[in-house]
Order: C-alpha cells, then sequence, then structure tokens
C-alpha cells in the first residue's frame, strides 16, 4: 500500500472504534427497534417467533385513547416546563449579570439542581410533597393555611414545579454566558441614547440573546420528551394517567402489559416527534451559518 | 451649546488611582482633543464626562450645574465609540433612529431626521443594511450618523478612528473636521495619534500617567511645550533630545553636550544664563534642522548619516551625535549619502531646553 494511500485511511482508521461502538449500541437496537414495531411480540418468544403485523401496532396506538393522553400529557409537561424554565432561567441571568461582592458563590448555588442524580430528586420531592409529613403541606399548616394534595389532584402541576426546579439553572448559566459575551459599548451606546434598564432589555440585550436562546429552548424541548426518573420515582405516572408521560409509558408497556412491539411503534413516535425537534435545531443553526457567510461575502465584495 | 467644566476630577479603581485631579474647561463649540499613551486616563476622563464610569471625587459641571450623578440619558449627550458599538440586530436606519424612538418622537420626524442624517454621511444607500453587510469605513458613519441624530449639546468620540485602515483614518480624518465646523457642537475627542489631535483640536490636552500635562492650541504646544513629554508626544518625527551641559563663556552662553557645543541665541540665551553649569537635556525638532555645509560649528550640529528614510518629498535622515541617535528632516534632493559625516545648522528659535531632573521646560 502506497504512503498516501495509507495516509488517506489513517482518519477513518482512528474513527473505526467509536463507529463500531456506535454501529452496536445504537444502529442496532434502534433496527431492532424499528423491526420488533412490526410484529406482535412478546417477551417470552424470541423476535423471529413473534407474528408480523404490518402497522397494527402503530394504528392501534393512534387510535389508543390512554396512548393520546399520554402523549398530551408530554406534551403539556413539555411546553410548560420549557415556557417556566426559559422566562425564570433568563430572568435570573438578567437579574445576576452584574459584579457584586459573593454573586459567584451565589451562581455556584443556582446551578447545584442540576448536578443531583434524578433519582434522587425525585425521591427529595416527594418527600416534600408528602401529604402528612411533606415539608410543603407543613408549612402550609402552620400557617393556618388548608393543605394541598400535591402528588393527588394536582400531580402534574407538582411535576412540574419539581422539572423546573431541577433544569431552570441549565437555561440561566447558558443565558448568563450569552449574556456576558454581549459587547459592552453596544449597551454602553444604548445607555446614552436613552434606553431605561428595561428598554436595554427588550430592544438591545433580548435580541442579540436570541440565537443562544433558541437552541437552548430546543435542546430543554427534546430533553422533558425523554424525562423519566423524575417521573416515576415521584407519582409512577399516577394519579390515574395524569402524569404518565410517554417514557414512562413506553417502560409500562414494555414490562407490565408485556406487548414489546406496541411499546417499539410508541419509542418510534417519540424519536420521530424528537427527531424533528432536532433538526428544526440543526436547520436552524444552519439557516443562521448560512446568513452569517452571506453577510461575509457581500462585506468582501464591497471591500 | 453648554460649557463643560471638570472641577478636580479624581477616579479610583479599588486602591489603585488613575486619574490624580484633572481641572479642564471647554468652552462654547470648542472642539478639545484629550491625547496621550495608553493607560494616561484620557478615555477614563471621557467616559466619567459620558456618565459611563462613576466619579470617584471631584464634579462635572455642564452649564454651571453639577451632573456627576445623573445617568448618561439625562446628559444630553451623544457618543462616538471605538468599536462603534452599532447594534447588530438593526438596520442602519433604526441604528440611527433608536434614540429617537426611544424618545418616542412622531414618525415623520424620526424618517426625516434619519434621511437627512444619512444624507450628511454618505449613508443613503445603505439604511436597510445590517452593521455585519458593512465595511469598517460604513460602520464608522453609521455611528457618527446616530451620534448626530440625537441633536445633543455635546458630542464625544472615543478613539473613534483607530479600527481603520491608515488611508480611511485620513479620509475620516478630513471629514470629521468637515463635520465639526458644521455642527456646531462641544466635541471631546480621544486619541492616542498625536495627528489626530493636531489636526483636529480647538484645544489639546496631553495627559500623561493620570495627570494634565498641557494644554492649549495645537500651536502652543507645538511651539512651547511646558515638558519634555509633551515635546516628544506632539511632533512626527519626535524631538531629539541630547544630554548636556550649560556653560557661560565669554563668547556666549553654549549648551556643550557629547558631540556638539551649540551657542544660544536671544532670549534663549538670557534664560539659560540663569541655569549655568545646570545639566540639561536640549530638544531640538527634526524640522528644525537643516543641512548647511558652511554653517558655523557653534550653531549647528555634526552629526554622523546611518540611515536614510525615503518618504517622498521629504526624507528622514537617522544619525548619530556622541553616544545619541538624532533624526532630521531634508528634502529629499538634499545631496546626503550613507556613513557621511555632515554639518546641519540649528534653527535657533527651534532650540527647546528641559531639565534633566523634573523634565520641566527652562
Amino acid at each position: 500500500m502506497s504512503r498516501s494511500m495509507a495516509n488517506r485511511f489513517t482518519p477513518y482508521m482512528f474513527m473505526a472504534p467509536a463507529a463500531v461502538i456506535m454501529a452496536i449500541a445504537l444502529l442496532y437496537p434502534l433496527g431492532y427497534m424499528v423491526w420488533g414495531s412490526f410484529r406482535d411480540w412478546n417477551p417470552s418468544q424470541t423476535i423471529g417467533e413473534a407474528e408480523f403485523v404490518g402497522l397494527k401496532n402503530y394504528i392501534t396506538l393512534w387510535n389508543d385513547p390512554n396512548f393520546r393522553e399520554s402523549l398530551g400529557v408530554t406534551l403539556r409537561f413539555a411546553f410548560f416546563v420549557v415556557t417556566f424554565e426559559m422566562v425564570i432561567g433568563v430572568g435570573l441571568a438578567l437579574l445576576l449579570d452584574r459584579d457584586i461582592r459573593g454573586m459567584s458563590v451565589l451562581r455556584t448555588m443556582f446551578i447545584l439542581p442540576m448536578m443531583i442524580a434524578p433519582v434522587v430528586v425525585g425521591l427529595m420531592w416527594r418527600y416534600m410533597y408528602h401529604p402528612t409529613v411533606g415539608t410543603f403541606n407543613r408549612f402550609l399548616d402552620g400557617w393556618g393555611l388548608p393543605k394541598i394534595d400535591w402528588l393527588g389532584q394536582h400531580a402534574l402541576g407538582s411535576v412540574i414545579i419539581a422539572d423546573i426546579w431541577q433544569w431552570t439553572p441549565f437555561i440561566f448559566i447558558l443565558s448568563l454566558a450569552a449574556l456576558q459575551s454581549l459587547p459592552r459599548s453596544a449597551l454602553e451606546a444604548a445607555r446614552i441614547d436613552g434606553a431605561t434598564p428595561w428598554q436595554q432589555i427588550i430592544h438591545i440585550k433580548l435580541p442579540l440573546m436570541m440565537p443562544v436562546l433558541i437552541v437552548t429552548g430546543l435542546l430543554r424541548l427534546i430533553d422533558a420528551f425523554k424525562v423519566l426518573e423524575v417521573i416515576l420515582v415521584m407519582t409512577e405516572g399516577g394519579p390515574g394517567l395524569s402524569t404518565e408521560i410517554l417514557a414512562l409509558r413506553i417502560s409500562r408497556t414494555a414490562t407490565e402489559f408485556r406487548e414489546l412491539g406496541v411499546a417499539a411503534a410508541m419509542s418510534n413516535y417519540l424519536l420521530m416527534l424528537l427527531l424533528l425537534l432536532t433538526v428544526t435545531m440543526f436547520g436552524f443553526t444552519r439557516w443562521q451559518e448560512a446568513r452569517a457567510a452571506r453577510i461575509r461575502a457581500a462585506v468582501e465584495e464591497d471591500a | 451649546m453648554p460649557t463643560i467644566h471638570l472641577d478636580n476630577l479624581i477616579k479610583r479603581y479599588g486602591d489603585v488611582q488613575v486619574l490624580h485631579g484633572v481641572d479642564l474647561r471647554m468652552e462654547d463649540n470648542e472642539f478639545t482633543v484629550l491625547v496621550g499613551p495608553s493607560g494616561c486616563g484620557k478615555s477614563t476622563t471621557l467616559r466619567m464626562i459620558a456618565g459611563l464610569e462613576d466619579v470617584s471625587e471631584g464634579e462635572i459641571y455642564v452649564d454651571g450645574k453639577p451632573v456627576s450623578h445623573l445617568e448618561p440619558k439625562d446628559r444630553d449627550l451623544a457618543m462616538v465609540f471605538q468599536d462603534y458599538a452599532l447594534y447588530p440586530h438593526m438596520n442602519v436606519a433604526q441604528n440611527i433612529s433608536f434614540a429617537l424612538r426611544l424618545a418616542k418622537r412622531p414618525k415623520a420626524e424620526i424618517d426625516k431626521k434619519v434621511r437627512e442624517v444619512a444624507e450628511t454621511v454618505g449613508l443613503t444607500d445603505f439604511l436597510a443594511r445590517k452593521p455585519g453587510a458593512l465595511s469598517g469605513g460604513q460602520r464608522q458613519r453609521v455611528a457618527m450618523a446616530r451620534a448626530l441624530a440625537k441633536d445633543s449639546g455635546m458630542f464625544l468620540f472615543d478613539e473613534p478612528l483607530s479600527n481603520l485602515d491608515a488611508k480611511l483614518r485620513g479620509q475620516m480624518r478630513a471629514e470629521l473636521a468637515l463635520m465639526s465646523q458644521r455642527v456646531q457642537k462641544n466635541m471631546i475627542y480621544v486619541t492616542h495619534d498625536q495627528i489626530e489631535a493636531m489636526t483636529l483640536a480647538d484645544r489639546i490636552v496631553v495627559m500623561h500617567g493620570g495627570y494634565i500635562q498641557q494644554q492649549g492650541t495645537p500651536k502652543e504646544l507645538f511651539q512651547k511645550p511646558v515638558n519634555k513629554f509633551v515635546a516628544g508626544f506632539l511632533g512626527m518625527p519626535p524631538m531629539n533630545f541630547l544630554d548636556g551641559e550649560i556653560e557661560d563663556t565669554g563668547a556666549g552662553v553654549f549648551v556643550k553636550g557629547d558631540g556638539f557645543a551649540l551657542k544660544l541665541q536671544g532670549e534663549r540665551a538670557a534664560t539659560a544664563k540663569a541655569h549655568t553649569n545646570k545639566q540639561i537635556t536640549l530638544g531640538i525638532r527634526p524640522s528644525d534642522l537643516s543641512y548647511d555645509a558652511d554653517a558655523a560649528p557653534a550653531d549647528a550640529l555634526t552629526l554622523d548619516v546611518m540611515v536614510s528614510e525615503y518618504v517622498g518629498a521629504q526624507s528622514v535622515l537617522l544619525c548619530r551625535c556622541g553616544p545619541a541617535k538624532v533624526m532630521v528632516e531634508v528634502n529629499s534632493e538634499t545631496p546626503v549619502a550613507l556613513g557621511q559625516t555632515l554639518t546641519f545648522a540649528v534653527n535657533p528659535n527651534g532650540v527647546h531646553l528641559f531639565d534633566r531632573q523634573s523634565e520641566a521646560a527652562l
């Protein structure tokens, strides 16, 4: 083999181990899942023994009110957590983007929730939400207020609150980084132009942060669709189906209902939803890069 | 247009004091240039006037009213920044009209103003473009237009031309000079470039190490620098400095040093006489030396020519005089060859004497 050939193949050689692991750990199970989703498949059977049913699993799911309910819960959950986390996270970043003594300690404290394992977060909140001995109800009781049935009547809301607590810091640190990379002099120019602090936020800071905020929001949205552990630990999807998000329903369909084919089809629905979001995100960044390139080209033409 | 008065302005960052009591008056419609090397406090002074930096001590008066507690927007000023500080997400028209839109002026008035200002700076064809799609010079014009549109009483410039290439800088400098004549406003301009200072200013303020060294018209500063720093800072190529001692002989008052003995004339001789035997530094501008083979040794410097820098009509000769290096500006037609030892007559009015210890002019 000539030297130049060897040179050409070197990068692929280095990439090969990663590619093999990807294939075994990701592509193979993914293919298996797609393959299985077309079968009426019971855990006691090998996939070869399972009967091929075509799109039946998908159609059944589409008409299954429980699946629709679960999808609805997932969408509601994702919408509310991302909306609140964006508003609170960006708001906090705008408030804390200043030089005050002890600010670095405060910032570190703000991002602590993100570092805790999801199962621990679930256990912690389940305890705090406990109807009689939980922190919240004891607190309400102490003030003579009526207790709230946190994980019963208001289960979805409570689960949303826990997720907001855990993931707002993610938005916060990314927004803060975006804020601190804004051009200082543009903000000073805005002050001289007569912008109040509020107007600086509306007219300068937020528009300039927008590219980062959009990507951050999409990342959070993708994550919110996949959430499992915290809800599993807190409510196990209950009461009824009120907090049964898709990931949870998939896991129960596979283990409790022993319908691997249906679970696989459901996973594929979720996968398609996430793919759509991911493609949107990549599309957005591509569009931005293309725009930047176009502008650069225009400048060079002028020069 | 207001009179601006800085009264004993002091700025500290923690324990570090960067401005040591700046006193300055800027009259009506005056173009004041603060000039000095990096870290001399000129930008800090400007940013304090703008309200972007807090005043540690002292006060800023505009038309007799203290303003140092006011927000920038309440100080009736417009500013042009070194990096232009345009709003990248707004097009040129929106950039120019931002202040007017914040002030909620009627739309027709805003449109009229934008068109007017854009025409002044030659941006009419670019109003719909974003700053990212403009060249450096065009961005500079947008920054200028944005400041003009505000119609405020004073104009602050923070090194507005230093991000441009040399040719564009010259062009913009001329346009700025033109603009400053047309818009009758108080202008305060910060630069480290002495050419900008000399060409634009009604009044130059030379700063160094957080102190004002000297202020006055460009001519005053060029002809009568109060110390060695000002003398060396203004003028291109810079003033030559030679160490020497004043001697009063029967034949007159001389400055004697390694490789030269220069006789002082008129007023300078009288001044120097009082400082006989003092260690001094002799300052002579390159333009105050002229090639003259017949000059008397007491009125001239004898120099070894080392390097000749041809810059067109003029050439700058880098020469040696004893241990010191001396630059001479000559007509390029002057017949000089490298390695020659030549006599250069000294313009008797171009002789500057500085105390070697205190560096103050005698």
